[in-house]
C-alpha cells in the first residue's frame, strides 16, 4: 500500500478533490443565494428567471454541464483563463459544479425562507426595513440556520460530485483511481478501498458538523 | 419629545378631558389619518367598500366587526403592506407613496402590532427594539438601546432585555412588539387584535399599556373583540360589515343604542356570551 501512495499522488489527487470541492462550495453557495433572492423577492420577473434558472439547472446531468463548459467554452468559444490547460479545465470544473448545485443551494435557502414565519417578514416591513433590509436582517439569518441540514446534505453531494470533472480530463482522485486500476489489477480491491474511504472522511465530517450545527444554531420559536 | 412623565397625558389628551366625548360624525382634531373612498379586491371578494375614515391626531379609534368584515385588511391597507385599487390614504398629509425605498421610511411613521406578535425569533428583546431605530433612523447603537430600555420599562419587560422571543410568555412578548413599535416613535399606532392570540390571564397587562398609550395621547387605531377597552379608551367606534363602514358613534352611544340592524345583531351575540 505504501507502494501506491510512493508510485501514484494519491494525496495530491485528493487535494484537487478538495480544491474542486472548496472552490464549488463557495461559488454554489454565492450563486444559489443570489438565485434564492429572485425567488423571494416581490419582482414578479425575478420570481420567474429564478424558478426557470433552478428547473432547468436542476434537470440537467452534471456531466452534460461540465462537458459542455470543456467544449462549449473552451473549445469552441475559447474562453480561457489561462494558457495552462489543465488548470483551465479545473476553473471550468469548478464554474460548472457551482452553477449546478447554487439550484440545490437556492431550493435549500427557500426552504430555510420557509421556516420564517411570513409575519415576522411583514413586521420586518411595517418597522420600515427596505427590502434588502429585511433580507439580511431577518430573512437570510434565519434561513440559513433553517437550511443547515439541507445545505449539508447538498455539500455532500457536491463533494462526491467533484468525480465528474475527470470528464474533462480534471485530474482528481477518481480519474486517478481508474489509472491505478488499469495498472495494478492485482490490488484493485485496495485501491477502491483507499479512494472510497477517502471520500468518507470528506464527507462524514460534514454530516456530522451540520447535525451539530443545525440543532445548535436552531431559531427557537 | 418632552421630558413630560410617561403617563402624563399630552395635550391632545388633554383637550378630550372633561369636555363632551367628540362628536362621531367630525372629529374636531386635525386629522392624522385620512382615508378617502379606498376599495379593495380580493379576486371576485369586495373587501373595502367606499371606505371614508378621519382619525384625529392623538385619537383613539376601535373598529368592530364580525369575522370577514374586512377589519385586518383595513389595517394593513393603511401602512400598505395591502395594495388598494382606489381611494387614497394619507398620515398627516402625507400620501403614501408605491412600494420601494419612499414606502418604507413613510411606513415607520405607522406602526403596527400584529395579533401573533411577529417578534424577530433570532433576535433577542432589546436587538427587537433597536433594529429599527438602527436601520431605519440611523441612531446610534447605544442612543438606541438606552431609548428601548426606557420603552421596555414603560411596557415592563425590562428584566427579559437579553432574552429571546420564544422564552417570553404571550403577554410579555405582545408588550415587546409594542415596545419595538414605539421605539420609530410612530405618529399612528395600528393594533389588529393584540389580545387575540393570548392566554386570558395575559390580556389585561396589553390591554393596560395600551391603555396607558391612549391616554399619552397616541393616535390609535385598534381592532379588537375586547369591549371593555372599547368603553374605556375610545374616543369612537367603528363598525364595519362585509367590507363597508356601517356606523361610527361614540362607545357610549355605540353600546347602548346602536342604529344600525347590523351593528344590534352583531352586539347581541357578543354580549351574551
Ligand atoms: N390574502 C387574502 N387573499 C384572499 N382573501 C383574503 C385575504 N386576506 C383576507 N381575505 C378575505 O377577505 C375578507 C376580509 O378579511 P379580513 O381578514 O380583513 O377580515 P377581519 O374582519 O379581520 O376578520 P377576523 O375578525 O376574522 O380577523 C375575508 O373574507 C377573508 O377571507
Ligand atoms: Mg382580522
Amino acid at each position: 500500500m505504501g507502494e501506491l501512495f510512493a508510485t501514484y499522488n494519491i494525496l495530491g489527487a485528493f487535494g484537487l478533490t478538495i480544491l474542486l470541492t472548496v472552490s464549488s462550495a463557495v461559488g454554489s453557495l454565492v450563486i444559489g443565494t443570489v438565485v434564492a433572492i429572485m425567488r423571494v423577492s416581490p419582482v414578479r420577473f425575478l420570481n420567474r428567471v429564478g424558478a426557470f434558472y433552478v428547473n432547468v439547472v436542476r434537470n440537467t446531468p452534471l456531466t452534460l454541464i461540465i462537458v459542455f463548459c470543456n467544449i462549449g467554452f473552451i473549445v469552441n468559444l475559447g474562453m480561457s483563463f489561462t494558457d495552462n490547460i489543465a488548470r483551465n479545465n479545473i476553473i471550468w470544473a469548478i464554474i460548472g459544479l457551482s452553477f449546478y448545485h447554487a439550484a440545490f443551494v437556492c431550493e435549500a435557502l427557500r426552504s430555510g425562507v420557509n421556516t420564517v414565519p411570513a409575519g415576522q417578514a411583514e413586521a420586518a416591513r411595517s418597522i420600515g426595513l427596505t427590502f434588502g433590509q429585511s433580507l439580511t436582517e431577518v430573512l437570510l439569518p434565519q434561513a440559513f440556520r433553517g437550511a443547515i441540514t439541507p445545505l449539508g446534505n447538498t455539500l455532500i453531494a457536491l463533494t462526491k460530485n467533484t468525480t465528474v470533472a475527470t470528464a474533462i480530463g480534471v485530474a482528481e482522485i477518481s480519474g486517478l483511481m481508474k489509472e491505478m486500476m488499469e495498472f495494478r489489477p492485482d490490488v484493485i480491491v485496495v485501491i477502491f478501498l483507499i479512494v472510497a474511504l477517502g471520500f468518507v472522511i470528506l464527507t462524514l465530517p460534514i454530516g456530522l458538523v451540520t447535525t451539530h450545527l443545525s440543532s445548535k444554531l436552531a431559531v427557537k420559536r | 419629545m418632552t421630558e413630560a412623565p410617561k403617563d402624563l397625558p399630552t395635550a391632545a389628551a388633554q383637550a378630550t378631558e372633561g369636555d363632551e366625548p367628540p362628536l362621531a360624525a367630525a372629529p374636531t382634531k386635525e386629522p392624522m389619518v385620512v382615508i378617502t373612498g379606498v376599495n379593495k379586491h380580493f379576486g371576485e371578494l369586495h373587501v373595502l367598500r367606499d371606505i371614508d375614515l378621519t382619525v384625529g391626531r392623538g385619537e383613539v379609534v376601535v373598529v368592530l366587526g364580525p369575522s370577514g368584515s374586512g377589519k385586518s385588511t383595513l389595517c394593513r391597507t393603511i401602512n400598505r403592506l395591502e395594495p388598494f385599487e382606489t381611494g387614497s390614504i394619507t398620515i398627516d398629509g402625507k400620501t403614501l407613496p408605491d412600494e420601494g425605498k419612499a414606502l418604507a421610511q413613510l411606513r415607520s411613521d405607522v406602526g403596527m402590532v400584529f395579533q401573533s406578535f411577529n417578534l424577530f425569533a433570532h433576535k433577542t428583546i432589546l436587538e427587537n427594539v433597536t433594529l429599527g431605530p438602527i436601520k431605519v433612523r440611523k441612531k446610534s447603537k447605544a442612543e438606541a438601546e438606552a431609548k428601548a430600555r426606557e420603552l421596555l420599562e414603560r411596557v415592563g419587560v425590562t428584566a427579559q432585555a437579553d432574552k429571546y422571543p420564544a422564552q417570553l410568555s404571550g403577554g410579555q412578548q405582545q408588550r415587546v412588539a409594542i415596545a419595538r413599535s414605539l421605539a420609530m416613535e410612530p405618529k399612528v399606532m395600528l393594533f389588529d387584535e393584540p389580545t387575540s392570540a393570548l392566554d386570558p390571564e395575559m390580556v389585561n397587562e396589553v390591554l393596560e399599556v395600551m391603555t396607558s398609550l391612549a391616554k399619552s395621547g397616541m393616535t390609535m387605531i385598534v381592532v379588537t373583540h375586547e369591549m371593555g377597552f372599547a368603553r374605556r379608551a375610545a374616543d369612537r367606534v367603528v363598525f364595519m360589515a362585509d367590507g363597508e363602514i356601517v356606523e361610527v358613534a361614540t362607545p357610549a352611544t355605540f353600546f347602548t343604542a346602536p342604529r344600525s340592524n347590523r351593528a344590534k345583531d352583531f352586539l347581541g351575540k357578543i354580549l351574551t356570551h
